[in-house]
C-alpha cells in the first residue's frame, strides 16, 4: 500500500471523541471485539461498539433466534449479555490495551437502570464513549418505549448524559412515524451524537409448518436489505439535527460508507457484514483511504453531507 | 486459537447420490490444524443473496493439504454449492468450535444419522491413529440404502465394519440406531460420539445415561457467524441459560444439555 494511502486523512470527530477514521463496528455484531482478532487488525478501526450491556445478566430469547431472509437476516437475540458487573471484571479487562476506542452500548428497562449502568461505567478505564440503546425490538418492555416517545427519549438521554464523563451516542429506532422527531428530542436531551438505524421489525413464516421462523415470532431485520431505508433516515436526520450522525444499516464496503457520508453521516457502523466477512470493517478503512488518495481529497470530511441534489 | 479466512480452491466435487454431495477443498492452513468435530463457515456465492455463510463439519482431512465437506442439498445455499465446479474458489472461515474429546481408555462407539455421519469419518480416522488398540464400533443410520451405501464404504476403507439401520429397511436393521445399539456388546465402560438429527441424539443420550456411558453430541443449529458474535446458535444447558454451539460446542457432553424428549 502506497504512502499516500496510509497518510490519507480519514479523521472524524464525534463530539469530543476523535477517531482515526469513520469506521466503527455495530453493537451485537462484533462480540467483545477480541473474537475478531484472528481476522482483523483492531487498531486500524475507528472504534468498536461492544455488545449491549444491562444491569443484570440476561439469558436472551429461546431458539431459533435468527433466520436468513432475502439479502438480510432477522434476529431476536433478546439482548443476551453478561451484565454490567461481569462486563467490567472480565470483558473490560480484556479490552483494556486494545488500542482502539471502545464504545459501550447500554440498555435498560427503566430510566433508573440506564442511569445506574452509566454511573457504574463512569469510573471504568478504557471506555471512550457510551451508546444508549433505546431501540431494541426484541424485548417485551422498556428499551423500545424510550425509542418511540420523544419526551422519554429525551429523558433517558439526559439521565445517561448526567452520569457520564464520555461522549453519549443515542441509537435510534427506525420503527417510528418520524425519526427526526426522536432525533431532535435526544439532541435536546444532551446527546453528543445519534446513531441510526437499529433493525427494522420484521417477521418470517414457514408456510409448511404454519409457524413463525423465530421463537420470538418477530425480530429485527438487518443486512443489505435495509440499506436504502437507513440511507433515507440518515439523510433526513442529518438535516434535522446539528450533532453528528452515525450511519448504520446494511453497510458492507467503502462505497456504502461514502453513500452514507454523502447523505450526512460523520461516521458509520458496520454490522451484519461482520458475520459474513469478519474483515469487512478493516477492508472498508482501506477502501476509504484509496478513495481519498484517488480523489485527491484533503480529508474524508470533505464529503460529509456533500450530496448533490437534482 | 488459530482461525483463517481464505479463498480455497475446489479440487473435487462428487455426487454420492442425486442430492448428497462431497466437496474437497485445497486448504493447508485449515487442514493441518483441524480436529474432528470442528466446522467451517462457507460462503455459497459472491452476492448478497443468500447473505450468510453456511456451517459444515469437516468430514475428512488428508495430508495436511485438503479437507472435505459432505452435505445434502436442502435449500438455496447448498444448491449453489452443489453446482460449483472444480477449480473454482470458495471463501472459507475455520476451523471453528471445539471438537470431540477422544477417550482411548474406554470402548468407543460412533453413532451417526444422515449427514451427521460426516464428522464421524474424520473422528474414526483420528481415533485409529490415537488409540490403535481399540478401534471404535460404528453405527450408522439413514433413510435408505442409497443414502448410506457410500458412507458405509468410507468406513470400510478404514477397516471399520459399520452396523447400519435404515428407516425403510433397505440396508441393515429396519428401524432406529438405538435398536442396533441395544444389541451390541458395549461393556461397562463406553463412550458414544454422536451426530445426527436431534431426536436421534436425544435417544442415544438416554440410552447412554441409563447405562452410565459417556456421550458426546455434535449440535447443529442456525448460525450467522460461527465465531461467537451473533449469539444465534444457542442450545439450552442444564446449568441454566444457553450454550453457544459455535464456541462452547458444537460438541457437547450430552449431560450438559437440556433434552426435550417428545
Amino acid at each position: 500500500m502506497g504512502s499516500e494511502i496510509t497518510s490519507a486523512d480519514l479523521r472524524v470527530s464525534i463530539g469530543s471523541l476523535n477517531l482515526k477514521n469513520p469506521v466503527m463496528t455495530a453493537s451485537g455484531t462484533f462480540g467483545y471485539a477480541r473474537e475478531f482478532e484472528p481476522y482483523v487488525n483492531l487498531h486500524r478501526l475507528g472504534a468498536v461498539v461492544v455488545k449491549g450491556i444491562s444491569i443484570e445478566p440476561r439469558a436472551g430469547n429461546p431458539p431459533p433466534r435468527i433466520v436468513e431472509t432475502s439479502c438480510g437476516m432477522l434476529n431476536a437475540i433478546g439482548l443476551e449479555n453478561v451484565g454490567v458487573e461481569r462486563f467490567i471484571s472480565e470483558k473490560m479487562i480484556s479490552l483494556q490495551g486494545i488500542n482502539v476506542p471502545v464504545i459501550v452500548n447500554i440498555l435498560g428497562d427503566t430510566l433508573e437502570e440506564y442511569r445506574e449502568i452509566a454511573k457504574r461505567l463512569a469510573d471504568v478505564d478504557g471506555i471512550s464513549g457510551i451508546e444508549v440503546n433505546i431501540s431494541c425490538p426484541n424485548v417485551k418492555k422498556g428499551g423500545v418505549a424510550f425509542g418511540t416517545v420523544p419526551n422519554m427519549a429525551a429523558a433517558v438521554t439526559a439521565a445517561v448524559k448526567e452520569s457520564s464523563s464520555v461522549p453519549v451516542i443515542v441509537k435510534l429506532s427506525p420503527n417510528v412515524t418520524d425519526i427526526t422527531e426522536i432525533a431532535c428530542a435526544v439532541e435536546e436531551g444532551g446527546a453528543d451524537a445519534v446513531s441510526l438505524i437499529n433493525t427494522l421489525i420484521g417477521m418470517a413464516i414457514d408456510h409448511r409448518s404454519r409457524r413463525p421462523q423465530l421463537a420470538n415470532v418477530i425480530g429485527g431485520l438487518s443486512g443489505p436489505a435495509i440499506k436504502p431505508v437507513a440511507l433515507r433516515m440518515v439523510y433526513q436526520v442529518a438535516q434535522a439535527v446539528s450533532i453528528p450522525v452515525i450511519g448504520v444499516g446494511g453497510i458492507e464496503t467503502a462505497e456504502d460508507i461514502l453513500e452514507f457520508m454523502l447523505a450526512g453521516a460523520t461516521a458509520v457502523q458496520i454490522g451484519t457484514a461482520n458475520f459474513v466477512n469478519p474483515r469487512a470493517s478493516e477492508e472498508a478503512v482501506e477502501g476509504l483511504a484509496h478513495y481519498v488518495a484517488e480523489q485527491k481529497l484533503g480529508s474524508i470530511r470533505e464529503i460529509i453531507g456533500g450530496l448533490i441534489l437534482p | 486459537m488459530s482461525q483463517f479466512q481464505e479463498k480455497t480452491q475446489i479440487t473435487r466435487i462428487e455426487r454420492l447420490t442425486e442430492n448428497i454431495v462431497r466437496i474437497t477443498l485445497d486448504s493447508p492452513d485449515i487442514a493441518s490444524i483441524a480436529k474432528p468435530g470442528q466446522f467451517v463457515m462457507i460462503r455459497t456465492g459472491n452476492g448478497k443473496d443468500p447473505l450468510l455463510r453456511r456451517p459444515f463439519s469437516i468430514s475428512q482431512t488428508s495430508n495436511s493439504q485438503h479437507f472435505q465437506i459432505l452435505f445434502k442439498v436442502v435449500g438455496r445455499g447448498t444448491s449453489l454449492l452443489a453446482h460449483c465446479r472444480e477449480g473454482e474458489y470458495l471463501s472459507v472461515l475455520g476451523p471453528l468450535g471445539n471438537g470431540f474429546r477422544i477417550n482411548c481408555k474406554s470402548r468407543n462407539c460412533l453413532v451417526g444419522g444422515g449427514m451427521g455421519i460426516a464428522p464421524l469419518l474424520f473422528l474414526a480416522k483420528t481415533m485409529l491413529r490415537k488409540c490403535p488398540n481399540t478401534p471404535p464400533l460404528v453405527v450408522l443410520g439413514a433413510r435408505n440404502r442409497e443414502e448410506l451405501t457410500s458412507l458405509v464404504y468410507d468406513f470400510a476403507e478404514l477397516g471399520l465394519s459399520a452396523h447400519t439401520a435404515t428407516d425403510d429397511g433397505s440396508l441393515g436393521h429396519h428401524g432406529l440406531v438405538t435398536d442396533v445399539l441395544k444389541n451390541l456388546d458395549l461393556g461397562t465402560n463406553c463412550t458414544s460420539y454422536v451426530c445426527g438429527p436431534h431426536p436421534m441424539m436425544a435417544a442415544v443420550h438416554l440410552f447412554c445415561k441409563d447405562r452410565n456411558y459417556g456421550c458426546q453430541v455434535s449440535m447443529e443449529t442456525n448460525m450467522a457467524c460461527g465465531m461467537g458474535a451473533c449469539l444465534g446458535c444457542i442450545v439450552p444447558v442444564t446449568k441454566g441459560g444457553y450454550g453457544h454451539a459455535c464456541t462452547d460446542g458444537p460438541v457437547f457432553d450430552a449431560k450438559e444439555l437440556v433434552w426435550e424428549v417428545k
